[in-house]
């Protein structure tokens, strides 16, 4: 189970060697979010309306490995944006990847970006 | 640097390096820990649970990297044979040499074992470590492979009741041998144990009293015991639980002091006879007394700190042994002079109820102003109310039988009436040692503004939790002394109460979430709390579903349905009363097959479908629908379900019919939004076969119609509801009901069940009635009409789901692709599956 996280690794926007074509903009709800496959990777990608941004991160719980993030509530804390793990409510930084109330290992976070209302998600590889 | 060393490395070795650590001067000492067992310290009170399924590192008392992280140094499976008080140093078995300036006892202490003829015989086993549960359990393994079941725990004292919990946990068949004609000889008395015995026994161990065991029968192995009065037992397994010795011989060989029953003696400071040696723990001889408690066990490893850090603090000349704790699933507490010990003149008050298990006395003084001790069997909620009144010398009630009765009739202000009355040195957390005044201090102080503020400034709280509601009451009541406003805004986005915004979005009609943020939010943007909670509350202003902006409902009601341990989801169809026709109940086991989902009856009996993927579905609903059943919303803050017993239409004892009313009730209520869970209940006679009053409104038939029950649940903190209107009619039943279930619905917390809400409910039970039945607010004609909106544009939200194509969106794993999640891993697990387990 360990192998799995390792598969994510934040991407800098620097970082970035491809743009991939996710969805849609339609496929995301509102200050919501869904997931999406790229290769063997899950990702969650986050309609932040209300702060006019996306942000994209693992699909993976890091408490219980388990591929739910994308089905959490967003908001913010103190400003940072964040998503609720839907298992047991525990909050990620959606920029940082932080956990933000405990201490679990950072989530990985990548680059989204809008072209043609089409969600991009950016990757190394 | 100064070298302490501690020789042991159970609970209390481990509470002594904790409690070094968080010093301030820890770095100027260099700490090095010896234990004789394999493993880091672990929590040996709760060591039946290693049966129910713990692991040893579920039971550790820190984490792998606690030592190494706080530069301790840990030598497990090492033992001290040899210490050198001259040349300060202690040698482990290999002869490795190590120098200290200060040494501490933490050995605790072995099982004794009675001299009984063949106690060494194959098959009997002490009850103290890991090791010897494990050899335990091999044995008894191997028992049941012949066919054998029986085994007996010779001791009927705290420690002897757990290891037959232990042993029954093995699936073996639990005998208790007590010397004493009682159970638990030392904390109760007779009436007192024999409810716990009849407790129990109904749990299916066996009690025998007042037996001596002359020898054990058997060959090599074990075969029984025989009594002294010529009858035996026959039993192929004995756990020994008959009592602690201390382990002093190491302390004995090097000339210190010790007790002629064992026991390193020690002084208030707990000192040795050497000033540099200090024994902890149930190694220790304080006060002539060996205290087998982990409490005042803590409190020697603090007072042992405190000494060699240059600090001056002692133990009391006398250590209170009151004791609450769950014993096979049974509450028991003691507390004081429970027994009367000191032979004065006192009035003994005892009530007891064979009929629901519980048994209280008190011990008061024949002057009637003091409460000297007392035991609860059954039910220990009033423990921590009574422990304090005892504790603080409190003045008592005019009839002191209110104590353990509760007031009848008149105003219930609680047993003890302000918490702010009880004196600042009043002990409110136990295990951490921390009083009401360093509580109220903390407020005081500014060093916190909140209960978490003070549990985390203070530790109180942390250890067992029972003191918890207690913290909050100081909290608020310190917090309103001092004229702060105890606020009880939602979350950081919101300053309005639950209540607040539920008068703001009735008023002004909001149907989005935005809408209310942006005119009445602190200028973010919401979180996992404000959201659900706003979703509800629009649900019930607007008789709405879930399925309105399905990006603000909570994860489960997102999609409908239960989210699982492997993000996997279980579906659980309304089987309203719980009456289900043979046809439905088929249906319901082909679509389970279908699908290949894990079928559970749950607590609330219904029928759990779990392992559903989130394509599964609607697909599921379909049939399910199709079949006619309707969403359970077991998924929701909403009523679940209305449990009743099968009643008058075929119970030769019934009242009346409570699968009709049941079924009524359970229809017209279904899918309202409320704070959190609601659950009902109706028996049909007062036999209480469905368990009413262990839900928040429960009715129960009697001569002349429904008794109505309100406020109670199950859960962590069980709670029986309590008899708002007695003899009513099932017209009446349903007035009663709107009305305060939407009274509820408007006033209480976040996720505030109706139990916690009417305990909190300022007036109580009878300002309750006043609302309810009076109608002293003048809301009761607003609280049915709004309950009747409800009920009428009732629809079932999974229907509504599957005809509408945009709703059918969001049940996809991925958005880009038909694939399933390729985590999920399923086990086979008696037939049917679980999740892969969590590692």
């Amino acid at each position: 189970m360990e192998e799995i996280l390792k598969k994510y690794k934040t991407i800098k926007l620097d970082d970035v060697k491809i743009w991939f074509k996710a969805a849609s903009v339609n496929a995301f709800p509102k200050d919501g979010g869904a997931c999406v496959k790229y290769k063997d990777l899950q990702i969650a990608i986050f309609n932040f309306s209300r702060l006019n941004t996306w942000y994209a991160c693992q699909n993976l719980s890091p408490e219980k490995n388990e591929m739910v993030l994308s089905r959490g509530m967003i908001g913010d804390h103190n400003g940072i944006p964040k998503v609720a793990c839907p298992l047991h409510k525990k909050t990620f930084s959606l920029e940082s990847g932080e956990n933000l109330n405990g201490d679990l290992p950072p989530i990985a976070t990548y680059p989204v970006k809008i072209e043609d209302d089409f969600v991009y998600v950016g990757f190394a590889e | 640097m100064k070298k302490v060393i501690v020789i042991g490395n159970g609970m209390v070795g481990y509470k002594f390096c904790e409690k070094f650590a968080a010093t301030e001067k820890f770095s100027e000492y260099k700490l090095t820990v010896f234990g004789e067992e394999p493993r880091r310290a672990y929590d040996r009170v709760h060591l039946s649970e290693f049966y129910a399924g713990k692991t040893a590192e579920d039971l550790s008392m820190s984490s792998a990297n606690w030592y190494e992280e706080n530069n301790i140094e840990l030598h497990t499976s090492e033992m001290i044979t040899e210490i050198n008080r001259v040349q300060k140093t202690v040698a482990n078995h290999r002869g490795d040499i190590y120098q200290y300036d200060y040494l501490i006892f933490a050995t605790g202490s072995s099982a004794f074992v009675p001299p009984i003829q063949g106690v060494d015989k194959e098959g009997v086993f002490v009850y103290r470590t890991i090791e010897d549960l494990e050899a335990t359990e091999a044995y008894a393994k191997k028992l049941k492979a012949q066919g054998k079941t029986e085994a007996a725990v010779l001791g009927g004292g705290l420690l002897g009741l757990e290891a037959a919990n232990a042993v029954k946990n093995l699936g073996l068949n639990a005998h208790v041998v007590e010397f004493a004609p009682r159970l638990m000889p030392r904390q109760l008395d007779k009436g007192a144990s024999d409810m716990l015995q009849a407790k129990i026994e109904n749990l299916g161990l066996q009690v025998h009293l007042s037996k001596q065991t002359q020898f054990i029968q058997g060959d090599n192995a074990i075969e029984g015991l025989q009594y002294i009065d010529n009858t035996e037992l026959k039993v192929d397994m004995l756990v020994v639980s008959a009592g602690i010795r201390p382990r002093d011989e190491v302390a004995r060989e090097c000339g210190l002091d010790v007790g002629t029953r064992g026991g390193i003696l020690v002084n208030q400071q707990m000192q040795t006879s050497d000033k540099s040696i200090f024994a902890i723990g149930e190694c220790a001889l304080l006060n002539s007394m060996i205290y087998g408690l982990v409490a005042p066990g803590y409190d020697m490893a603090e007072v042992a700190v405190q000494q060699i850090i240059g600090g001056d603090a002692e133990m009391p000349g006398t250590i209170d042994m009151s004791t609450q704790l769950k014993l096979i699933g049974t509450e028991v507490a003691s507390f004081g002079d429970a027994l009367n010990e000191a032979k004065e003149e006192i009035d003994e008050i005892t009530f007891e109820n064979k009929r629901s298990g519980i048994y209280k006395k008190i011990n008061v003084s024949k002057d009637g102003k003091k409460l000297l001790g007392g035991i609860l069997i059954g039910d220990s909620s009033d423990y921590n109310s009574l422990f304090q009144i005892y504790i603080n010398g409190m003045k008592l009630p005019e009839q002191p039988e209110d104590l353990i009765l509760g007031s009848r009739g008149g105003d219930d202000g609680g047993l003890l009436g302000d918490v702010m009355d009880l004196p600042d040195g009043a002990q409110i957390c136990s295990c951490e040692s921390v009083t009401k005044g360093q509580i109220c201090g903390a407020i005081e102080s500014g060093e916190a503004t909140d209960v978490a503020g003070v549990i985390s400034c203070t530790k109180a709280g942390t250890g067992c939790g029972g003191c918890k509601p207690m913290i909050t009451d100081l909290t608020n009541a310190t917090l309103k002394s001092l004229g702060i406003e105890i606020k009880d805004g939602v979350c950081e986005h919101f300053e309005l109460s639950r209540q607040d915004l539920y008068k703001i979005i009735q008023v002004k009609g909001y149907t989005k979430f935005d809408e209310v943020l942006d005119n009445h939010g602190n200028g973010g943007h919401g979180c996992e709390l404000c959201k659900p909670l706003i979703a509800s509350l629009m649900a019930t202003i607007n008789a709405d579903t879930a399925n309105e902006e399905y990006a603000i409902q909570d994860s489960n009601d997102r999609f409908l349905a239960n989210i699982q341990r492997n993000g996997t989801y279980s579906v659980v169809p309304r089987v309203p009363g719980g009456e289900i026709t043979p046809e439905k109940l088929i249906a319901l086991g082909e679509i389970a097959k279908k699908y290949d989902l894990y079928t559970k009856v749950t607590g609330g009996v219904r029928i759990d479908l779990f392992g559903a993927t989130i394509k599964q579905l609607p697909l599921i609903w379909k049939d399910l629908i199709n079949h006619g059943f309707e969403s359970g919303h077991a998924y929701g803050k909403s009523l679940r379900t209305v449990k009743t017993c099968v009643g008058s239409t075929w119970c030769r004892y019934g009242m009346d019919e409570s699968v009709s009313f049941g079924i009524e009730l359970e229809n017209r209520y279904r899918g309202i939004r409320a704070p959190h869970k609601i659950k009902g209940g109706v028996s049909g006679c007062i036999r209480e076969c469905a368990e009413a009053r262990g839900k928040d409104f429960g009715l129960i038939a009697v001569e002349g119609g429904w008794n109505l029950y309100v406020g109670g649940n199950g859960g962590a903190t069980p709670r029986h509801a309590e008899l708002f209107a007695e003899q009513i009619d099932n017209e009446t039943v349903i007035k009663y009901l709107d009305r305060y279930l939407m009274f509820y619905m408007r006033t209480a917390k976040p996720l505030q069940r109706t139990a916690a809400w009417q305990e909190r409910l300022e007036g109580g039970l009878d300002y309750l009635k006043e609302v309810i039945i009076d109608d002293k607010l003048g809301i009761a004609e607003d609280l049915e009409k709004e309950m009747k909106t409800l009920v009428n544009k009732f629809k079932c939200e999974w229907t509504q789901a599957i005809n509408d194509p945009e709703i059918m969106k969001r049940f996809n794993h991925f958005v880009n692709s038909e694939e399933e999640d390729d985590n999920i891993v399923f086990v086979p697990l008696r037939e049917q599956k679980m999740p892969e387990p969590w590692k």
